[in-house]
């Protein structure tokens, strides 16, 4: 039989590519995860994982620093949104490029110039809490300011005239319109910024002066030492961010990714 | 009156704090990289010395050149495999395109550390040791999603029956999809390729997972240096100013023409 040409076959490089660099690894961490040293099947790992209070009170201090940042960033970014989104200004998109624009440099040069901001006021090594968060804040607020954003500019403006029309002052509208309304942008915002904030250990390597452990570093130091436990720490995780991405229903915001359509 | 000129007042001096804080990190930066110093705080004459020591480095023109050809190809390749790979996800049957693009969301979804682990291991388990292709894949692994993601709203928004009427007309399939179909989702495939090259150009944790020994680029580089510092001197480290201030400057300027000629465009058009 001859094989005949279909669109459908186009997708079979990509499928394959999947395949093998992203599906069997997963499936490899899989392995390891539920195997000990000698590869025999064992749940260890997860109940060493579960039982152990150094392990989860990394994991709480690691969530908690990802919890204020994405706080801090949401109190900031949103204002922000709201007064670009609903300024009248001609020029309003050139501002929300200003604040994409420094996204663009190289993440790790970026880090480093806040690492000498911070170094010539005399704080390195010495608040690495507050640096790290500072830095999260500072790397993943483009994040959150272009969903809200683009939700917030969606939003009709009849409704805020009927709203006005109909007594409400600006906080009740502010509370019985724009915040439902805008509800979806602040969910793709808030996801887009805690995993990083969880992960992302550059950040507070640079700017903690490698005292602060957060849940990604913790899981680069068993990549040295213990692939096994490594592999468990990076299932969990893996899982938790499956579960929440189908709970927000997918990842389904791609104009918000980087502010690539701007 | 006075209170709405008050509240207008208020909002721009906020957008104008915020941008402040943005900016002033990479400002810092610029304003010492045309300085004699190697210490930001301590007063120096104006001179090029950085730029000269970031042009006469061979090892730091060497990390810059790797940088730049690694987020080409990469973004090259990705771009290929994810159009591609979209057009035929396209076509296929709901629940088996339901499958797939959940699979490809997995990369950009999951964090960037468990990428990178899974790959490092998966590598070392099936005995194949860094190089420069395990360093290629594990970019195209971060970059070809997002191309997909930029791809797929554009064939959705694609009139069918023009494809079908290339064939009626006697165009071979292949043909078709070349003439009809690709410059109708043309824009997705270039701000896909665009991501692509950024999302390569920014990356550190996939690249330290899967380089080989001794090949940097700029993240891998700059972390190095000034997380293990003894091996650089200050005018290295120095230096890393006179490059954040050049890629800003160049990304200021595309930004600018971008926006400028995007909307003399748009204008045109009306």
């Amino acid at each position: 039989m001859k094989l005949r040409f279909s669109r459908k076959t186009l997708c079979i490089p990509y499928a394959v590519f999947l395949l093998f660099f992203v599906i069997a690894p997963m499936l490899v961490i899989v392995f390891y995860a539920f195997t000990d040293k000698n590869n025999h099947v064992s749940f260890t790992n997860f109940l060493q994982f579960f039982s152990d209070p150094m392990k989860l009170s990394t994991i709480v201090y690691s969530v908690v620093i990802a919890l204020i940042t994405t706080v801090i960033c949401l109190l900031i970014a949103y204002p922000v949104a709201c007064i670009l989104a609903r300024s009248k200004m001609k020029r309003k998109h050139i501002i929300l490029l200003l604040f994409v624009t420094p996204m663009w440099i190289n993440f790790v040069l970026r880090v480093n110039a806040i690492r000498e901001l911070i170094n010539w006021i005399g704080l390195l090594g010495e608040t690495n809490y507050a640096n790290t968060v500072f830095g999260m804040v500072y790397d993943f607020l483009p994040f959150m300011i272009l969903p809200l954003y683009t939700t917030i500019s969606k939003i009709d403006n009849s409704l805020y005239e009927a709203s006005a029309d109909l007594g409400a002052n600006a906080a009740t509208t502010f509370f019985r319109v724009t915040l439902p309304l805008s509800f979806s942008g602040i969910i793709s915002g808030i996801t887009m910024v805690f995993l990083p904030s969880m992960t992302n250990y550059v950040v507070s390597d640079m700017l903690g002066n490698s005292k602060i452990t957060i849940i990604g570093k913790f899981i680069e130091t068993y990549f040295g030492t213990d692939w096994h436990m490594g592999s468990m720490i990076a299932l969990i995780l893996l899982l938790v961010v499956l579960v929440t991405s189908v709970l927000t229903g997918g990842f389904k915001s791609e104009e918000s990714v980087r502010g690539a359509n701007l | 009156m006075k209170k709405k000129i008050a509240i207008k007042c208020l909002k721009a001096a906020f957008i104008g704090l915020v941008l402040l804080l943005l900016y002033a990190p990479i400002l810092l930066l610029a304003v010492y990289s045309f300085s004699s110093t190697n210490t930001i705080g301590t007063s120096g004459s104006f001179s090029f010395a950085h730029y000269k020591k970031l042009f006469g480095d061979p090892v730091i023109l060497t990390m810059i050149g790797n940088t730049l050809l690694l987020a080409l190809l990469a973004a090259i390749l990705s771009t290929i495999l994810g159009t591609t790979g979209a057009l035929g996800m396209y076509y296929l049957k709901r629940r088996q395109k339901a499958f797939l693009n959940g699979v490809s969301q997995i990369p950009v979804v999951n964090a960037e550390i468990v990428t990178a682990l899974a790959l490092a291991i998966a590598f070392v388990s099936v005995g194949i040791s860094k190089s420069y292709f395990t360093l290629l894949i594990g970019h195209m692994v971060i970059c070809t999603p997002f191309v997909v993601l930029s791809v797929l709203p554009k064939l959705k928004q694609m009139d069918n029956s023009l494809y079908e009427a290339a064939l009626d007309l006697g165009a071979n399939p292949a043909k078709a999809l070349f003439r009809v179909v690709l410059p109708q989702i043309i824009p997705g495939v270039v701000s896909g390729f665009m991501l692509a090259v950024t999302l390569s150009l920014d990356d550190y944790i996939v690249t330290s997972y899967t380089k080989p020994a001794g090949f940097d680029t700029i993240s891998t580089y700059v972390f190095n240096a000034t997380m293990k510092g003894n091996a650089h001197t200050a005018e290295t480290l120095a230096s890393f100013w006179a490059l954040t201030t050049l890629i800003f400057v160049i990304i200021l300027a595309v930004v600018l023409v971008a926006n400028f000629s995007g909307r003399r465009k748009k204008e045109a058009k009306k």
